[in-house]
């Protein structure tokens, strides 16, 4: 195993902190001994086969699946706590909502708001520029009235990464962000996580496309039921890894150059 | 609707709805009906967002050994019918958990043995109970007491939706997020539960068991067609359910027929003009929208 010894040592104040966590649905193991340690401003990728994990990896993070060995931290203290206090925010694989649900598309980012908000959920004038500024970064502004059921794919997907973000968390979790959506879009969210990273935040994002991890990811994750190897990008995407990653068969991607900075 | 009427010539809008006024069995039922109503309709939006018709079919039935006990023992009846609504939807999660046996089945299986529950001790236990009454209804003979009652529920239950109503919304639209964000799910779940309880026995009082579940999802889902934005959705639903309640006391009276299928009906017929007119959704498309 390859471990990424830069911030092993040192004590991680803000970021995400999984030490050896396991996972089965009822007794069938879909991840073990993953640790993770991720500091801020950073994008970190996830990469693995389907089945490998990766939903499995978020959702523990997130505490909707209860680990049955391992602890996590995210900025220091629990889940629970994060979640309270408004420092992670998740986009999942797909959003399982019904989208024929009388809500439009300012109403769903809005939602991101509800943490920070009263019992009551009565928005003020923050509130209402987070949402505002939250669009104008996905380029959803024109389309705020539209009910969320009338956009396409890709639009929709846009509008729960916005969502997300009006949450002003500090740690985003990202599953599988690009699929199905466009180039534009795609282009449009590549910028963003780096904007992300630039404003000090923690992203660790899953995904298909090799492209992308060398385009953006600081760090890498191979995983496989279990981290197979964790690193700088720049060390970690080799071909041999990759490999092992996708059970002996090298995506065609691999013949493109490797990591570059 | 008044003109129409004295087209009629002979019967004027005085003798249709002022004259019934004068009874105080009337004026009881129509406030007792148009708060139901009101409140059942608010609910119904959740229940058709959420998709838990079957689970208002369910909760209503499970009532029904509640109120029996709860008479019989000189208790207030929403209180065993809360215990027993809210114990009927516990034990659903209970069995779903541990069996093998899908959701629907479950519920079907839990709230069916809970109404024969209700129809055996109703049979057994000695009261003066009219299973007629919890069966269809009777806002036309409801009681002070009821009356009170049916008030007080009421209001909870409107309060705890008014209170609640963006978590609630959250939650029906997307509770991954709701918990992603720090909101306690469980609570939510359990409390609209709660209200559902409730609700099912306020709406007991006017149409009865059987057609509760009518009061718990014919609203929402007629307002549902007619718009795209829950804060309207919530307002149809309470004025059409609301509206059809007090019509369908009128009608019960002027033609004395069964209150219950009356307020049902005039419900139903509001959803068919919804389902055929509706601007956007319904079938004739009457106007063209574009988007
Ligand atoms: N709710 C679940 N119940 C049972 N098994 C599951 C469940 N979710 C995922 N799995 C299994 O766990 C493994 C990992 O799944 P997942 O984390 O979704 O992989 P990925 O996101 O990498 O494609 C798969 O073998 C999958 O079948
Ligand atoms: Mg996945």
């Amino acid at each position: 195993m390859n471990q990424f010894s830069m911030t092993s040592h040192q004590e991680v104040l803000t970021g995400i902190e999984a030490d050896q966590i396991c996972v089965d649905y009822n007794g069938t193991v879909a991840l073990y001994d993953a640790s993770l340690k991720l500091s801020s401003g950073t994008i970190c990728g996830l990469v693995g086969m389907n089945g490998a994990g990766k939903s499995t990896f978020f959702k523990a993070l997130m505490g909707f699946v209860r680990p049955s060995r391992g602890t996590i931290r995210i900025n220091g203290v629990s889940v629970g706590r994060a979640q309270r206090e408004q420092a992670v925010a998740y986009v999942p694989q797909s959003e399982g909502v019904d989208c024929s649900f009388p809500v439009s598309v300012w109403d769903v980012v809005m939602m991101g708001r509800y943490g920070a908000m009263n019992l009551l959920r009565i928005p003020r004038e923050s509130d209402r520029k987070a949402v505002l500024h939250s669009l104008e970064r996905v380029d959803l502004v024109d389309l705020r009235h539209r009910p969320i059921g009338t956009l396409s794919g890709g639009q929709r997907k846009r509008a729960f990464l916005a969502r997300a973000i009006a949450q002003r968390a500090s740690v985003l979790l990202l599953d599988e962000p690009f699929t199905g959506v466009d180039v534009r879009t795609e282009k449009l969210m590549a910028d963003l996580f780096s904007q992300f990273r630039r404003e000090g935040r923690t992203i660790l994002v899953s995904t298909h496309d090799l492209s992308h991890v060398r385009n953006f990811c600081d760090l890498v994750v191979l995983i496989n039921k279990t981290v197979l190897a964790y690193g700088k990008t720049s060390e970690v995407f080799t071909a041999e890894n990759l490999t092992m990653t996708f059970g002996g068969l090298p995506p065609n991607l691999l013949k493109g150059p490797i990591a570059s900075d | 609707m008044m003109f129409a009427f004295e087209a009629l010539g002979s019967i004027s809008f005085q003798s249709l709805f002022l004259e019934p006024l004068s009874h105080e069995f009337m004026r009881r039922a129509l406030l007792v009906s148009a708060l139901v109503g009101g409140v059942c309709g608010l609910l119904s939006c959740y229940m058709t967002l959420k998709g838990w018709a079957l689970m208002g079919d369910a909760v209503s039935h499970a009532v029904m050994p509640g109120v029996v006990v709860a008479y019989a023992l000189g208790l207030p009846f929403s209180i065993g019918a809360f215990v027993f609504g809210v114990g009927s939807v516990a034990l659903i999660g209970f069995v779903k958990q541990k069996s093998r046996i899908k959701e629907d089945t479950v519920i079907g299986l839990v709230f069916t043995g809970f109404f024969a529950l209700g129809l055996v001790l109703v049979s057994k236990v000695k009261s003066n109970i009219d299973l007629m009454h919890i069966l269809f209804g009777s806002p036309l003979g409801i009681s002070v007491g009821d009356l009170h009652q049916t008030i007080i529920i009421s209001g909870i239950v409107v309060a705890t939706l008014v209170f609640f109503r963006r978590d609630l919304l959250l939650y029906c639209f997307d509770p991954t997020h709701a918990r992603s964000i720090g909101i306690n799910t469980g609570v939510l779940h359990y409390l609209l539960l709660s209200v559902l309880s409730l609700a099912a026995v306020a709406g007991l009082q006017t149409v009865g068991i059987i057609l509760v579940v009518a009061m718990l999802i014919t609203p929402g889902a007629t307002a549902y067609l007619l718009t795209d934005r829950f804060d309207r959705m919530t307002l149809l639903a309470v004025i059409s359910s609301s509206l059809s309640s007090v019509f369908g006391v009128y009608i019960s009276f002027w033609s004395d027929i069964e209150t219950g299928g009356s307020i049902v009906l005039v419900q139903t017929v509001l959803f068919l003009f919804a389902f055929l007119f509706a601007p956007r959704y319904g079938i004739l498309k009457l106007q063209r929208f574009d988007v």
